[in-house]
């Protein structure tokens, strides 16, 4: 097998072994329900999860998407409810809105050269703040586009649900698969998470693919905002909170480098699917304390960071 | 492919079994908010005491103060098949979705504790006190433990804002008002909390001359008048005789003021929403009666005549 494989295929071969192993104990966890639910439950995650992936195989990290889908729950509630705008205006200006804000973050990054994760941590204070004083409290969103969404799935046999949201983050891992390892921009986003210097003397554009690298992963924070409000008919300022720590767990699980320069769009997806894994076995055990997913998650953090290390050192002897 | 066919088998084996082990009792979810306060907790450990003693198969998940969590956990325990689910639904919108499928599915809803915005269609029932209720309870312990003589009252309110606050103040006010004799001097807010209880209290004591024209105090929570007490103790004056109090909660620390003769009386919030939400459970599955869409828990007064002492180290086993 190609040994830059590995990683991904160990991450899809735990989470066949758990899911199996799960199965085994409950036999309910082998259902359509219960996939319907991994992909509607986790949707904001997911998408938000896409996001990460591009950062961190460019060797940075953004701490600021949870407040932004946070941010972009608030604002669409406010439009929608409170300014009656259609909902689909309201979408678009909340997608524009995180999209600079991310290209701002990455034009900072790289031109005052700051740490990623100090100008995203000042974006996360930022966005939770603004959010909190648009409105304290949860905004209730009631119009027919939401009912009309809430409504939308196609009913698999044996019950379970693919709701439009669930297939809208399938359709965004996709497309960020094809984004990663089609595209030139994916190619330079490979190129600078391996080496910054080598990647500018390429002729790798740093300025411009920094900022977009950015833009894209707040603006998918804001489509998970959008999901988000879509979830709960509501927009809430404290929602989300600790989402971006998720996202970073997917993208690690999912077999990604954390210096960057090495990973796999489909390893992330795998890594959103295996946490949902943990909540739903622990759901479904219904004794074990919810703060054991947290256990779980920190432990297969550091099976894989150490795995990573492992295989690394391994190809760096060889060569 | 030999590996795969046992687990296969086992997989069948395990299904099987659990078959068998649920056929004995219901098996309810229960997706608690978290366990954000000694209230909290023991209402956790209640409901989980009420499904043994019935013999439910009680499946709990703690949201850890998350919708989307709670969301989650219910949307697990449909794909489960349980025979029920409990909510104490963190916030009051966004429920209409996963609370449809419940519906969809056959699976009855019970929230507790606090209400949803959404049809009274998508629940069976929901278990919660009545707020303005305990106030008044409060009331009129006071009315008839003073009787005719003149008495200025003193009152800690909640945080601004929040219903039971708003509620229980009305409760109170209301009852006071047909008696004459009484007259609310002095009202403020102490945010449900010891700390902010005993200052403004201190600042009471200090603006009443010393504490000598306050004859009650009612404070909306007892860790309010906890912290009450102690300032009136620190001001020289005998909490229970020289200025009654009465509270709402029942917390273990207010029974053992209480046992200390420094506090008068409380009125119980139950942590026991489930016991009435399992009964009417029983009910619906046995023969498909409708229970009632509120039901109200009772709110008992306790005072230093029900074994307080008894009653702290009864509670403190809860988990408050």
């Amino acid at each position: 097998m190609n040994r830059s494989l590995r990683p991904l295929a160990a991450t899809a071969i735990i989470f066949l072994i758990a899911y199996a192993a799960a199965a085994f104990q409950f036999h309910g966890l082998v259902s359509t329900r219960v996939l319907g639910n991994f992909l509607t439950d986790n949707a904001f995650l997911g998408i938000t999860a896409v996001g990460m992936t591009f950062v961190i195989l460019s060797g940075g990290i953004d701490l600021s998407v949870g407040a932004v889908i946070g941010f972009t729950g608030v604002f669409v509630a406010v439009l929608i409810s409170w300014a009656g705008i259609h909902p689909l205006v309201a979408f678009v200006l909340a997608l524009a809105v995180a999209a600079a804000f991310g290209a701002a973050m990455g034009a900072a990054i790289h031109w005052l050269k700051v740490p990623s994760f100090i100008v995203t941590l000042a974006g996360m204070f930022l966005a939770r703040g603004a959010a909190s004083v648009i409105s304290a409290d949860s905004i209730p969103i009631n119009h027919e586009v939401y009912d009309w969404v809430s409504q939308a799935y196609w009913k698999m046999p044996g019950g379970g649900r693919i709701s439009l949201i669930g297939a809208l983050m399938v359709a965004i891992f996709v497309l960020g698969a094809l984004i990663a390892h089609r595209t030139r921009f994916g190619a330079n986003v490979y190129a600078l998470g391996g080496n910054p210097v080598s990647a500018e003397l390429m002729g790798v554009p740093v300025a411009r693919t920094t900022i977009l690298i950015y833009m894209l992963s707040s603006t998918l924070a804001g489509l998970a905002g959008i999901v988000f409000s879509l979830y709960t008919q509501a927009g809430y300022s404290l929602s989300a909170v600790g989402v971006e720590l998720d996202a970073i767990g997917a993208v690690v699980i999912g077999g990604t480098l954390l210096t960057g320069g090495y990973g796999f769009v489909a390893g992330t997806f795998i890594g959103v699917m295996l946490m949902g894994l943990v909540q739903t076995y622990i759901i479904f055990d219904g004794t074990l304390s919810s703060w054991w997913t947290k256990i779980v998650i920190g432990v297969l953090l550091f099976m894989f960071i150490l795995l990573q290390r492992l295989v690394f050192r391994a190809q760096a002897a060889r060569a | 492919m030999n590996i795969l066919k046992k687990l296969a088998l086992g997989a069948g084996m395990a299904a099987l079994l659990a078959t068998t082990a649920m056929a004995d009792g219901m098996v309810v979810g229960f997706s608690q908010i978290g366990s954000e306060s000694g209230w909290r907790a023991a209402e956790t450990s209640v409901t989980k005491q009420e499904a043994e003693k019935r013999g439910i198969d009680l499946k709990f998940a703690d949201a850890q103060q998350k919708q989307e969590n709670q969301i989650k956990a219910i949307r697990g325990f449909i794909a489960q098949g349980v025979d029920a689910i409990l909510v104490a639904p963190v916030v009051a919108t966004g429920w209409d979705e996963v609370l449809g499928e419940a519906k969809d599915a056959k699976i009855p809803v019970i929230l507790l504790d606090r209400g949803i915005d959404g049809s009274p269609d998508l629940y069976l029932t929901s278990v919660a006190s009545d707020q303005v209720h305990e106030g008044a309870v409060a009331a009129g312990w006071l009315v008839q433990a003073v009787g005719d003589k003149p008495c200025n009252v003193v009152e800690l309110e909640g945080t601004v804002g929040s219903s039971p606050a708003i509620n229980r103040k009305k409760g109170f006010d209301d009852e006071i008002a047909k008696h004459a004799n009484f007259k609310i001097t002095r009202s403020q807010t102490g945010d449900f909390t010891r700390s902010k209880g005993k200052e403004v209290m201190e600042g009471f004591i200090k603006a009443e001359d010393g504490g000598k024209s306050i004859c009650a105090v009612y404070a909306h929570s007892d860790d309010m008048m906890v912290g009450a007490i102690q300032a009136m103790k620190d001001a020289g004056l005998k909490p229970g005789t020289d200025i009654l109090t009465v509270s709402i909660d029942a917390v273990p620390d207010l029974f053992t003021a209480m046992a200390a003769g420094e506090a008068n009386a409380t009125v119980e919030l139950t942590p026991n929403m489930a016991g009435p939400a399992f009964e009417a459970l029983a009910a619906f599955k046995k023969d498909g009666t409708l229970p009632a869409k509120a039901i109200i828990t009772e709110s008992k007064l306790y005072t230093q005549k029900d074994d307080p002492a008894g009653e702290a180290s009864r509670r403190k086993s809860l988990g408050y």
